[in-house]
């Protein structure tokens, strides 16, 4: 991210704010009467167990998921007396989700030109191959993203949301997959963002490298929101606990 | 603004849309292949079936042409979105700044496109098996295909959206597309059989309802497309 964008990555920034949220799949409540508000330039790591409405809550914060009830808003760092509309909020959007939301039967550059022309963003193809660069996919751009391991998929989704120089970044689960080397550069990329003031939130169930760059944490469970450090708490503390190393049991006994 | 992203003009958004179905069909031709072997089964199945005369043709003909581009459409319709599910693609198409209409729209126009290419291969064969000459009435008959199919294409599209959603949803698309095809089966029929007729007169009145049911259901799908693509 250039030097440039990062002076104006906090001001262009959106704070957003659940007041209320619910969000319910028929019988089953996703979120229970969540309320929390995240402010422009903020790294948040959101930790809990599968389940625990994660997933549910960056997916309203992307605009992909309406509450049952309660509100998300949006509101610009320098505040406006226009409403946002939706476009203007996904402009400033980047998300990586549970799957990669990449298509098969493109070729990676193909995925990433594609997106690029949906954003508007001038010569696409200039951008795409760019953006492979860093994700260290430029030798395979011309292959079919089919052929990729999980892993490349991965880092391929990553570019992909990062494609537009977004502001405000939700990750649900972005080190899925990701071999070392993988998981370093995501760190190193995390790392700049921040460092550029754009709002991140990614959650975890998992201990992650990329989770140690995380200044606000907040921990889920049962769609309710069960402890959260604020901005200037301490994180680390919540993410060590509530973000578990995973443990492989293999008894000899049985 | 740090973000490089500006928004994109709904014809452009939708020409994108539209590419990217068309470059993904053409890598693997799944559907289409699929479509056109089973709507030229449908049409040799009901050949043989009915084994039917010239006159049998003029008048049964365009009945059979029709249920079997319905049955076929049905077929292609469904992964139109279904085949999004696999990545969650659809949730990076509804992300992007664009008019969630774009997506509905390049869905249709390239399911359009896609069913235009299974009739040019089916109608020779229907042509062939059913003894119908269609070289004199062509323009007529490809004006009654195009807005016969425009609405299959349209309803389906929105179909497909809704029942991508449902839990049952390999079922529910045929059980909500077919009897809301109804009308613009029966116009279609009742233009073909016109064409198909001695007479080879286009009955307009039925081309007038084709022509309402395809504005009707486009304009809807244009004021509530955006609904369908929300979880």
């Amino acid at each position: 991210m250039s030097a440039s964008a990062s002076t104006t990555a906090a001001e262009s920034g959106l704070a957003i704010s659940f007041t209320d949220v619910e969000k319910r799949y028929g019988s089953h409540v996703a979120l229970r009467r969540l309320s929390l508000k995240i402010a422009p330039g903020e790294f948040v790591a959101l930790v809990g167990a599968n389940g625990s409405g994660k997933t549910t809550l960056l997916r309203m914060a992307a605009l992909l998921s309406r509450p049952t009830s309660g509100k998300v808003e949006f509101q610009n760092a320098v505040p406006t007396s226009d409403a946002l509309t939706p476009a203007e909020i996904k402009l400033r959007i980047g998300m990586v989700g549970h799957f990669t939301m990449l298509y098969d039967e493109l070729s990676a550059e193909e995925n990433l030109r594609f997106f690029a022309s949906l954003y508007g963003l001038n010569n696409p193809h200039k951008i795409a191959a760019e953006s492979l660069i860093p994700a260290g996919l430029s030798a395979r751009a011309k292959d079919l993203v089919r052929t990729f391991s999980r892993g490349m998929r991965q880092r391929l989704a990553i570019a992909r949301a990062l494609l537009a120089n977004p502001s405000i970044l939700l990750f649900d689960e972005p080190a899925a997959g990701l071999d070392r080397e993988g998981a370093s550069w995501l760190a190193q990329t995390l790392s700049a963002l921040r460092k550029s003031g754009a709002t991140v939130i990614m959650s975890s169930h998992g201990q992650s490298e990329a989770l140690t760059l995380a200044t606000r944490a907040i921990a889920m469970r049962g769609g309710t929101l069960i402890e959260d450090s604020g901005p200037n708490g301490n994180a680390r503390a919540i993410i060590e606990r509530e973000a578990a190393p995973i443990v492989g049991i293999w008894d000899g006994a049985q | 603004m740090n973000s490089r992203a500006k928004s994109v003009s709904l014809t452009r958004a939708i020409a994108s849309v539209f590419a990217k179905e068309l470059r993904v069909e053409f890598r693997s031709f799944e559907l289409l292949t699929s479509t056109i072997v089973f709507a030229l089964i449908v049409v040799f199945v009901f050949s043989f079936a009915f084994n039917p005369s010239a006159a049998d043709s003029r008048r049964f003909g365009a009945g059979f042409l029709w249920i079997a581009l319905l049955f076929a459409s049905s077929l292609m319709l469904q992964p139109s979105f279904t085949r999004e599910r696999a990545n969650d693609s659809l949730a990076a198409l509804v992300l992007a700044p664009i008019d969630p209409f774009a997506i509905i729209a390049g869905k249709l126009f390239a399911n359009f496109f896609f069913l235009i290419l299974v009739e040019l291969i089916l109608l020779p064969a229907f042509s062939v098996l059913y003894n119908v000459p269609l070289l004199g009435i062509i323009g007529p008959l490809a004006g009654v295909m195009l807005l016969g199919t425009f609405g299959i294409a349209t309803v389906g599209t929105v179909f497909a959206a809704i029942a991508s959603q449902a839990r049952m949803r390999e079922l529910l698309l045929p059980l909500l597309l077919l009897p809301a095809l109804v009308p613009l089966l029966i116009a279609s029929v009742g233009a073909t059989m016109g064409l198909l007729s001695d007479s080879r007169e286009l009955p307009s009145a039925w081309v007038a309802v084709m022509v309402c049911f395809d504005i009707m259901f486009f304009t809807a799908a244009w004021l509530f497309g955006g609904y369908l693509l929300e979880e």
